[in-house]
C-alpha cells in the first residue's frame, strides 16, 4: 500500500490541450488514473478519446499539458512505454505477413523475452491455428483480438485499450470483457475508450466523460450515481399537469416527458411533490424509484434534455457543468 | 477467448532491440514485397534486353555515345553503357520504388502507431528504414551491374576495353572499373534515395513520393538541356550520374567524383535531414 502511494500513478495527464489551427480536439483534460483501475473514457465520436490516448502513448505531441506514464513522459522517450500497451483506433499489422511473423516482427521491437510470449498470447485470444495465415485475409474481429495478443506480449501494467469490442459479435464481445475483466484480476491497470456504456458500466469502477475535447465529469461511476441522485417514473392521471407541476416544484431536477414522466430528487422533494400533484388534481397512478444508469448520466452530461433544453442535469457538487 | 491461458509473466533475459533490429526487419519487409521484385527484377531484365538488342542489331551500326562502338567488341562495355542510359530514369525509379514508400506504406497499412508504440525510439526505427533502402539501393546496381556484365559478355566477350582517353584496358582492370564505376555511380542513387526518403516521410503517399521523387530527378536533366543553363550543369544532380567516367580516363580523372561527392551531399543531406525531422516530430494521427 505504502508503494503504491509512493509509485506515481501509471496515468497522470494534467492541463492536455491539441489544437488543430482553429480546432482544439482536447481542451484542458486533466485525468488521474490509479494502479488497478479499470478506467472507462466515454465521450461521443469525435469528443477527443482518441485523440487523447495517441497523446498518451506519445503518437501525437500535446499543444500544451503534459502525459505522465508511471512518471514519465511518452513525448520524450519511448522508454515511458515499458510496461505500457495497446492500441488505438483498430490495431493494425503488415497485411502481407502471417499473425505470427507479425507478433514476431513487434516481439523483435520489444525485446526481453517477449517472442517467448507469442505462442501464449496467440492461445490467449485464440488465433494459434490461424497464426500462419496472412493478416490481410484476417476479419475485423481477428485483428481486434490480435491487437490483444501483441499487447500482451509487452507483459503490460497499463493497457490501453480504444473501443477494443468495436466490430465484435456479440461472442466476441462477451469475450473480450471476460478477457479484459481477467487481465484487470491480474492487478493490469486498464484504460477502456468505448461508447458502449453498459459495457463501461459492467467492467469500469472510474471513468471520465469527455464532451467536445473537454472532461465533464472524472470520477468513481458509483460516485456519479450517487451525486446524479435517484430518479423516478411518474404516471398520473393527468401528465400534462403533472409535467408543469413537477417543473415548478423546487428540488425536482432534469425532469423528462416520454411515456412517462422521469425526474431525479432526493425522498423529501419526492414527497413534497406527491403533496403539490394532488392538489393540482393529478392523481398518482405510478411513481416509482429507480437507479440511473450510467447511460442516463452519460447522455445527460453529454446532450440536452429529452425536451429539448440545454444540457446538463442539476450537477452535484463533483459534476462540472458543460459551459 | 473463452478459455483464457493468459501468458506467461516470468521476466526473460533483456535483449534490448535497436536499430538493427529494424534493420532486419525492413530487409524481411522487402523480401514479402512486390515492389521489391519490381525494382530488382528491372535491374535484370533490362540488361538481358539491352544485350539481346545488341545481338539482333549489331549489323545496323552503332551510335554516337561513350563505349558505343565497344558494345560488339567487349562485355564489359555493356554495365557502362547501361550506367550512361539508365541515369535518366530507371535507376532514379528503381530507387524511389522502394525509398518513396518505406515510410508512406507505414501509413497507407496504418502500422506506424503499431510500431511507433512498442520499445524503440523514432530514430532508431528511421535508421532501420534509410539503411534497408540503402542496401535495397546498392544491391539493385550491383545486381543489375553484374548480370550487364555477365550478359554482355555471353554476346561480346570477355575482352579488353578502350578507355575514354583511348588507351587500352585489359579485361581484368576494366571489370574492376566496371565495378568502382558502379560504386561512384550510387553517390548520385544514394542521393536521390534521400530525397525519396523525405517525400516518402513527407508527403505519407508512397505514389506521390514514387513519382515526386522521378520528376525531381527527371527535372534536373530538364534543366540541363534547357538554353543558357549551361553553367549550372556541372552543380546539378543529373551531371553526376557521368562522375564515373573519370575512372574510365587514362589517368583517373578524380575531380568529377570529388564534384559528384559534395554536389550530391548538397543536394542529398539536406533531404535526408528534412526527412528525419518530419519523422521525428510529426504526429501520428492517422496510420
Amino acid at each position: 500500500m505504502n508503494d503504491q502511494r509512493r509509485d506515481p500513478p501509471p496515468v497522470e495527464v494534467r492541463g492536455l490541450v491539441k489544437r488543430y489551427g482553429e480546432l482544439i480536439a482536447v481542451d484542458r483534460v486533466d485525468l488521474t488514473v490509479c494502479a488497478g483501475d479499470v478506467y472507462g473514457y466515454l465521450g461521443p465520436n469525435g469528443a477527443g478519446k482518441t485523440t487523447s490516448l495517441r497523446m498518451m502513448l506519445g503518437l501525437i505531441r500535446p499543444s500544451e499539458g503534459s502525459v505522465r506514464l508511471f512518471g514519465r513522459d511518452p513525448v520524450l522517450s519511448v522508454r515511458a512505454l515499458d510496461g505500457v500497451a495497446g492500441f488505438v483506433e483498430a490495431p493494425t499489422f503488415y497485411p502481407y505477413l502471417s499473425a505470427r511473423r507479425n507478433l514476431e516482427l513487434l516481439a523483435a521491437f520489444d525485446g526481453g523475452g517477449a517472442r517467448e510470449r507469442i505462442d501464449s498470447a496467440l492461445e490467449t485470444v485464440e488465433l494459434s491455428d490461424r497464426q500462419a495465415d496472412r493478416v490481410g485475409g484476417f476479419s475485423h474481429g481477428m485483428r481486434q483480438r490480435l491487437g490483444i495478443a501483441a499487447a500482451l506480449l509487452r507483459q503490460p501494467r497499463l493497457l490501453l485499450l480504444d473501443e477494443p469490442t468495436t466490430g465484435l459479435d456479440p461472442g466476441g464481445m462477451r469475450d473480450m470483457r471476460v478477457l479484459v475483466r481477467r487481465l484487470a484480476g491480474q492487478g493490469i491497470t486498464i484504460v477502456l475508450s468505448s461508447h458502449l456504456l453498459a459495457e463501461v458500466e459492467e467492467l469500469c469502477n472510474r471513468v471520465a466523460i469527455i464532451q467536445r475535447g473537454r472532461i465533464v465529469y472524472e470520477g468513481e461511476i458509483a460516485e456519479l450515481k450517487r451525486a446524479a441522485g435517484l430518479t423516478y417514473r411518474l404516471s398520473t392521471t393527468d401528465d400534462a399537469r403533472a409535467l408543469a407541476v413537477c417543473r415548478a416544484q423546487p428540488g425536482i431536477a432534469d425532469v423528462r416527458c416520454g411515456e412517462t414522466i422521469t425526474f431525479t430528487a432526493d425522498a423529501a422533494a419526492v414527497a413534497e411533490l406527491s403533496r403539490a400533484l394532488v392538489e393540482a388534481g393529478a392523481l398518482i397512478r405510478a411513481l416509482a424509484p429507480q437507479g440511473a444508469t450510467l447511460e442516463d448520466l452519460f447522455f445527460s452530461l453529454t446532450e440536452g434534455r429529452a425536451d429539448g433544453e440545454a444540457v446538463p442535469p442539476e450537477p452535484a457538487p463533483e459534476l462540472e457543468a458543460v459551459p | 477467448m473463452s478459455s483464457l491461458a493468459l501468458p506467461r509473466s516470468t521476466p526473460s533475459p533483456a535483449a534490448a532491440p535497436g536499430v538493427r533490429t529494424v534493420y532486419r526487419w525492413e530487409l524481411a519487409k522487402l523480401r514479402r514485397q512486390k515492389r521489391t521484385y519490381l525494382g530488382l527484377g528491372a535491374s535484370i531484365i533490362v540488361p538481358i534486353l539491352f544485350t539481346l538488342a545488341i545481338h539482333f542489331r549489331h549489323h545496323h551500326g552503332h551510335g554516337d555515345f561513350a563505349f558505343s562502338s565497344y558494345l560488339n567488341r567487349s562485355g564489359l562495355a555493356v554495365p557502362l553503357v547501361i550506367l550512361l542510359f539508365g541515369a535518366v530514369w530507371m535507376f532514379p525509379l528503381i530507387t524511389a520504388l522502394v525509398a518513396g514508400d518505406i515510410f508512406a506504406s507505414e501509413d497507407h497499412n496504418g502500422t506506424l502507431k503499431t510500431i511507433l508504440t512498442r520499445s524503440l525510439e523514432r530514430w532508431q526505427i528511421f535508421a532501420g528504414k534509410a539503411l534497408a533502402a540503402v542496401t535495397y539501393a546498392v544491391a539493385a546496381i550491383l545486381l543489375d551491374g553484374t548480370v550487364a556484365v555477365i550478359a554482355g559478355c555471353v554476346q561480346s566477350g570477355f575482352n579488353s576495353l578502350q578507355s575514354l582517353s583511348g588507351t587500352i584496358v585489359s579485361a581484368p582492370k576494366a571489370l574492376e572499373l566496371v565495378y568502382v564505376s558502379l560504386l561512384v555511380y550510387l553517390i548520385p542513387i544514394l542521393t536521390i534515395l534521400a530525397i525519396g526518403l523525405m517525400l516518402s516521410s513527407v508527403t505519407r503517399n508512397s505514389t506521390a513520393a514514387v513519382v515526386g521523387t522521378l520528376m525531381i530527378s527527371l527535372l534536373f536533366q530538364l534543366i540541363g538541356i534547357l538554353p543558357g543553363m549551361g553553367g549550372t550543369q556541372p552543380y546539378l544532380l543529373s551531371t553526376q550520374f557521368n562522375a564515373w567516367q573519370g575512372l574510365l580516363r587514362t589517368p583517373i580523372d578524380w575531380s568529377p567524383i570529388i564534384r559528384a561527392a559534395w554536389v550530391c551531399a548538397m543536394y542529398g543531406v539536406p533531404a535526408l535531414v528534412a526527412a528525419y525531422v518530419v519523422f521525428l516530430r510529426r504526429d501520428v494521427a492517422g496510420g
